[in-house]
């Protein structure tokens, strides 16, 4: 069994314009074993973040059939919380801004919660300053409210700063590299590279293949219209940056499915 | 998610009974009498050893309060279930004051000890006060205070020791024919503070005042008067609870702060009466010459509260700052705003409005800004947020903005309504947090506004408050 098993994953989600439920995830199948790498492409709207927020536990998507398996638990029957206890990671594209919440109280009381017991005010601001410093993310972020302000770039940041101060078995990356400049891009990737050694895995949505220099994909997928139609290794990744996607899933011999 | 949010929410101030809402023995009620007349006034102030024009100023105030109708501007249904005949206008519990915690009787001491009160003053306050239905009942003020000439008194005491000073002052804000509780107060009040600093003196820390009602059916009317002369400055923080009755208490205060040229006052509340207790309290402020004043306004618990406080600025340069907090659950009613009368050249204010709403309950803000004719180069921000937990909630504001001054005024006015907004739910519950803390922490964040202006000690003592109710709300 994989480390984690998405099984014919159906899903749903309320429009607003029609007023009615609508489909969105048409059967997905996914196996992600411990310590490896896969990227997810694919077109706007084919959706690659649904899946994210469903595997976190996104309240807006009723699950309508099919499973995930987590490390034999069934995550669907967990909060989001519980799945982030036990080793889940998002970092989210559009992280949403919490007046009045200061940055240092919620890493504090987010790391408190996933490791189960209190952490002393001292060793906490010295565990946080080393993640900062490789972040290159400045002290006096610890005194602004959640995202109130922040720029694109500093958002990813600050998302990347809770994925190393968590330390998660499985983390997802939804577009992060999407709205970086390539400094910081290589900056980030590169840490994530380096915390993704020993055994943690990692689901990659991206729309870029440049991704691929720091992180090195075990396998790519092709997701469109609510399904993964295409898995392959790096080089599907490489000829969809060189042929666009229609061409990348045509060449496709449907069904072929890595990582089982 | 929605329903369990709701369910966390509800939790708040729940446990109210156990950590606030306890009882003393109300043996001291025998000598009272329920029931407002004239024997009654005679009596209060027959006991406070009154100066004539005291009792003069009661009785007329009695007159005013029996003909002037109820406020015409909110719903009759709050004052249709008055029933003054009913009511204790005065009761004391002891018929001396103390200023050493060990005197005090131990039935009365235990009330507080359970409230914190005599802890807070050891840590963090220059003087403390704590009234016990109508009285005072233990006073006390750091002798570096005395030594500056700073009067921290019972407002009895304070017009037994300072009558010219008093007088001076004494209703020339808030007026008994001002409106019908301030008619109310005016004849019947006891206790409260009185407080003079004298010119240039800083009181760094804060002086306290807290009041407590005991028993069922007390009207409690306390009447306190600041003032802070020129480039002095003070902050009184008051807090109040009490037990939880079924039939009304009543809590009807008249506040006046006078901030003289280039003073600085501000007056900390944090209400967190139990839900039997009507809070009807007029509070006002004159700032003069480059003065600023500050209304700190917590309101969490009450049946009902009613409360604007205001500020004139009648000297050049003056400031006014207003940041209020309203907590409305089921049953409850938070009417609550401010006031600021812009009535000098180059003033500033700003009034911050938060509320939340759930359960039912209703909050509301009701403001006035005006500026007066003649009042150039002025600007005034009104900010009222309101949080609303679910759909039988109700928040409303009304705003007033009267401007009669053309010459470089700016007033603005932003208000927003939302509910708690399910993405940053997710978004902390994403980041292992669990749902009742990840409300919580919203819910903080909504009000920090005003959460950081309180002293460390009173931050951490809502904090806490809100936390420890919270706590264990998860099925």
């Amino acid at each position: 069994m994989a480390f984690l098993s998405i099984r014919d994953l159906t899903a749903t989600v309320y429009d607003t314009t029609s007023e009615k439920e609508k489909e969105i995830l048409k059967g997905v199948n996914l196996d992600i074993q411990g310590g490896t790498t896969h990227v997810l492409m694919g077109t706007n709207g084919s959706g690659k973040s649904t899946l994210a927020h469903i595997l976190m536990g996104h309240p807006s998507y009723k699950v309508t059939g099919g499973s995930i398996d987590f490390e034999g638990q069934d995550l669907l029957r967990m909060a989001p919380d519980d799945r982030a206890r036990n080793g889940l990671f998002l970092a989210f594209q559009y992280p949403p801004s919490i007046p009045g919440l200061p940055v240092a109280t919620f890493l504090k009381r987010a790391a408190e919660s996933s490791r189960g017991s209190e952490i002393s005010v001292r060793e906490f601001q010295r565990e946080l300053r080393g993640h900062m410093k490789e972040l290159q993310i400045p002290q006096s972020f610890l005194g602004r409210f959640i995202n109130e302000g922040f720029s694109g770039g500093e958002k990813k940041r600050m998302e990347v700063l809770q994925l190393n101060l968590l330390d998660p078995k499985l983390v997802i990356l939804d577009e992060t590299d999407s709205g970086l400049d390539i400094d910081a891009l290589k900056l980030l990737f590169k840490n994530i590279a380096a915390r993704i050694r020993g055994g943690r895995s990692l689901l990659v949505i991206s729309h870029y293949e440049r991704v691929f220099d720091y992180i090195n994909p075990d396998f790519v997928h092709i997701m469109k219209d609510g399904e993964i139609v295409r898995s392959g290794g790096p080089e599907l990744g490489r000829s969809i940056h060189s042929e666009g996607f229609e061409s990348a899933i045509a060449e496709a011999s449907a069904g072929v499915m890595y990582g089982k | 998610m929605e329903n369990n949010q709701r369910e966390h929410l509800s939790r708040i101030n729940s446990d109210y009974e156990d950590l606030y809402g306890f009882k003393a023995p109300t043996d001291y009620l025998n000598s009272s009498k329920k029931g407002l007349d004239e024997q009654v006034i005679r009596h209060i102030s027959g006991m406070k050893k009154e100066p004539a024009w005291m009792l003069d100023f009661r009785l007329n105030a009695l007159r005013i309060f029996r003909e002037i109708p109820d406020p015409q501007w909110i719903d009759r249904d709050i004052f249709d279930s008055i029933d003054y005949n009913s009511l204790y206008y005065y009761a004391a519990a002891t018929d001396k004051q103390f200023d050493d915690w060990d005197d005090v009787p131990d039935h009365i001491k235990e009330t507080f000890d359970k409230l914190g009160v005599p802890e807070a003053e050891k840590k963090f306050l220059a003087g403390a006060s704590a009234q016990f239905e109508s009285e005072v009942v233990y006073h006390h003020m750091q002798e570096e205070l005395q030594k500056q000439g700073v009067i921290f008194l019972d407002i009895d005491s304070g017009l037994r020791e300072h009558e010219e000073l008093f007088r001076r002052y004494f209703a020339t804000l808030v007026p008994p024919d001002d409106n019908k509780f301030a008619a109310l107060n005016s004849a019947a009040w006891s206790g409260g503070s009185f407080i003079y600093i004298p010119p240039g003196v800083k009181v760094d820390i804060p002086l306290q005042a807290y009041f407590r009602i005991n028993a069922e059916s007390m009207g409690q009317f306390e009447r306190t008067l600041i003032i802070a002369d020129k480039g002095a400055s003070v902050h009184y923080i008051e807090g109040c609870t009490a037990p939880v009755y079924t039939r009304q208490s009543f809590h009807t205060g008249v506040i006046e702060l006078f901030a003289n040229e280039g003073s600085y006052l501000r007056y900390t509340t944090i209400q967190n009466w139990s839900n039997n207790v009507l809070n009807l309290v007029s509070q006002r402020a004159v700032a003069g010459k480059d003065a600023v004043v500050e209304w700190m306004d917590g309101n969490l618990g009450a049946r009902t509260t009613m409360k604007y406080p205001s500020v004139a600025l009648n000297g050049t340069g003056a400031r006014g700052r207003v940041i209020s907090i309203g907590y409305a659950n089921q049953g409850q009613r938070q009417d609550a705003g401010a006031k600021i009368i812009h009535a000098a050249p180059h003033t500033s204010s700003s009034i911050t409005s938060k509320s939340i709403s759930h359960n039912g309950g209703r909050s509301s803000y009701r403001g006035l800004v005006k500026v007066s004719p003649g009042a150039h180069d002025v600007t005034s921000s009104v900010q009222c947020d309101a949080l609303l937990l679910d759909n039988v909630s109700r928040s409303d504001t009304y705003p007033t903005i009267d401007v009669e001054e053309n010459s470089r005024v700016q007033v603005s006015h932003e208000a927003s309504v939302g509910k708690i907004s399910e993405e940053s739910m997710f978004y902390l519950m994403s980041r292992g947090i669990p749902e009742e803390e990840a409300l919580f922490l919203i819910v903080n964040g909504f009000i920090e506004e005003f959460a950081k202006e309180l002293p460390m000690e009173y931050a951490v003592e809502l904090n806490r408050l809100i936390q420890l109710e919270m706590e264990g709300a998860v099925g």
